[in-house]
């Protein structure tokens, strides 16, 4: 299921660690970057790949809010509703994302485009309120900002 | 050079080492230029033990919250062991109200990777993990690639600097929990289990990572380490407060004109942070209440911040401690109900439910908190959230416990008035059984 060159790097990563265990989380951010999200069968491939009970890839799985079980949109749009961002205005942000996007916290839309999440402190708090899609980091956020945004996206 | 804190022409005149204002330092041919990896030549000069002796005189404390002495930490590592040994930093960062360690990833990343190389020839460890949070993905990329330009420099790797010293350096992406930022959590994960703290003891310098002794140090504090072998722990020692000194990176976020990381001696009173680098409060309101370290830490009262300094002695002495140096403004026109409720949310969703106080307890506060919140708590409730708080707190493996009850009980402790004031504007008020 993993393209050779992600095996190539799965190859170096285990002379990294003592333990193939330990590639666990590099080996399922690889499937979830290859795939979208990572699937059941993909947890069983992992299982396979590093001798690892299936079980524990799934509890792995389940325990990191980061890693997805399940399809979601091509873009995922997370907003910092913690404190210091809620200071800063997090509330109608994300109000007005779930307007713009017809979609509430934790749906993804129709045509699979969008999914909207809420999230934790994402460390981003002198520059809030802000939001991630994927590695990259909105900041200074204004409804404007987000509409441009959004429209960009579309 | 003798900083006083109260001085304010001279804490401008800091002159920063952690984070300078210099931006290319990211770069290896600038960072090489400007006196980088100059440190480690030194230290690779001195002896290892004498190196720990550097660090423990220089009284440096850890800046991931604990504020445990780094040198002590580091002289618990067995020596001329068998086994291998490991260097883990803590790059989680997930403490609400803390974005330090981001800077240095971004703006100072091979202070980062001297100071970790150092602390592996102090101790004899040929293998560093720099565990970040999954969220940091493009912060990630800043730093494997300062990582990579000092392994082609032979700067990482075997025989450095021409010397009989190899260390490996790798970085392990956490994948979004809060609790990979507690030193055992982190070290499971890096094993690749689920991230559940480990009862201690055994503490880590005996059983760590995959058995093997461990050191886990914050990347400020690591960032740290260079500068003291550079300056000398006499110079290091005399930043900021005698017993926590050093420069340290403060953050100020919230209602502030000018949030930001802000990098000064230890010491600096609250109110000169909060007024002279943040710029004060929007619009000249007042402040009603200021966590100063982090979410965790014990929230303050806006008018008792007079004479409060940041270093860990003064915030002790007021209640509260210094965290990770998140300070988080909060103006007089603040819903602290929603503040409370807020963040015993985070701990609810946070823990990781291994110890059944946290796991439950955390989950109570919260209900108990939303009832405040929707103006359906019953007076009754204010003392039931407290009784929930104090057995959750001590009760549990790590500290995340306590870091959930701590928030809730200085809330009530300093801020009572609000939650009564909720319950007489009850809507269950008129309902007599």
């Amino acid at each position: 299921m993993l393209s050779e060159s992600n095996l190539n790097k799965v190859e170096q990563l285990r002379k990294r660690y003592p333990t193939s265990q330990a590639l666990v989380l590099p080996v399922l951010w690889m499937v979830q970057e290859q795939e979208g999200y990572i699937s059941e069968d993909s947890m069983k491939y992992v299982a396979a790949l590093l001798h690892i009970p299936f079980g524990h890839i799934l509890g792995v799985v389940s325990f990191y809010t980061m890693l997805q079980k399940n399809r979601i949109g091509k873009h995922h749009i997370e907003v910092c509703t913690n404190i210091s961002c809620m200071l800063r205005g997090s509330v109608k942000i994300l109000e007005h994302i779930e307007q713009r996007l017809g979609i509430t916290v934790g749906e993804t839309s129709p045509d699979k485009k969008w999914t909207l999440s809420e999230a934790e402190c994402m460390g981003s708090c002198g520059t809030a309120p802000m939001l991630a899609i994927g590695d990259e980091y909105y900041e200074n956020l204004t409804l404007e900002k987000i509409d441009k945004l959004i429209d960009n996206l579309k | 050079m003798n900083l006083r804190p109260s001085d304010t022409e001279q804490l401008n005149a800091w002159k920063r080492v952690i984070i300078p204002d210099d931006r290319d330092l990211y770069k290896i041919d600038h960072y090489l230029a400007h006196g980088g990896y100059k440190a480690l030549k030194k230290a690779l000069e001195m002896k290892p033990e004498e190196v720990i002796d550097e660090v423990k005189r220089s009284n440096l404390r850890g800046r991931g919250g604990a504020c445990f002495p780094t040198g002590l930490k580091w002289s618990f590592m067995p020596k001329n062991f068998d086994k291998p040994k490991y260097l883990c930093v803590n790059g989680d960062e997930s403490e609400p109200g803390t974005f330090k360690d981001r800077q240095i990833f971004e703006y100072n990343p091979h202070l980062l990777i001297e100071g970790t190389l150092i602390a592996c020839y102090a101790m004899g460890i040929t293998t560093a993990y720099i565990y970040i949070r999954g969220e940091y993905g493009k912060w990630i990329k800043m730093l494997q690639k300062a990582i990579d330009d000092a392994y082609a420099n032979g700067l990482v790797g075997e025989k450095i600097l021409g010397t009989e010293f190899s260390t490996q350096v790798y970085i392990h992406r956490g994948a979004g929990a809060y609790i990979c930022g507690e030193e055992s959590s982190l070290m499971n994960s890096i094993e690749g289990e689920r991230g559940y703290p480990r009862v201690k003891p055994p503490f880590p310098a005996q059983v760590g990572l995959w058995g093997c002794p461990t050191t886990i140090n914050n990347v400020e504090t690591i960032s740290n380490i260079p500068v003291i072998i550079s300056y000398g722990w006499e110079w290091y020692s005399k930043i900021g407060t005698a017993k926590h000194p050093g420069p340290i990176l403060v953050g100020v976020s919230g209602h502030v004109n000018n949030p930001g990381v802000f990098e000064m001696p230890t010491g600096e009173p609250l109110l000169e942070i909060i007024y002279k680098r943040a710029g004060g409060v929007p619009g000249d309101k007042g402040i009603k209440a200021v966590i100063p370290g982090g979410s965790s830490t014990m929230i303050l009262r806006g008018d008792q911040l007079e004479g409060i300094r940041m270093d860990a002695e003064s915030l002790k002495t007021a209640g509260s401690s210094v965290g990770t140096a998140g300070i988080i403004v909060m103006d007089e026109d603040t819903d602290l109900i929603q503040v409370i409720t807020r963040i015993a949310e985070f701990y609810y969703r946070e823990s990781c439910g291994q110890c059944t106080p946290c796991r439950e307890g955390t989950d109570w506060m919260f209900k108990i908190l939303k009832r405040f919140q929707r103006y359906e708590a019953k007076k009754e409730d204010i003392d039931l959230l407290l009784d929930v708080a104090n057995n959750i707190e001590g009760n549990t493996i790590c500290a995340l416990g306590d870091a959930a009850a701590w928030p809730v009980q200085s809330m009530i402790r300093n801020f009572r008035d609000e939650f009564e004031q909720r319950v007489q504007t009850s809507r269950f008020q008129e309902i007599v059984l």
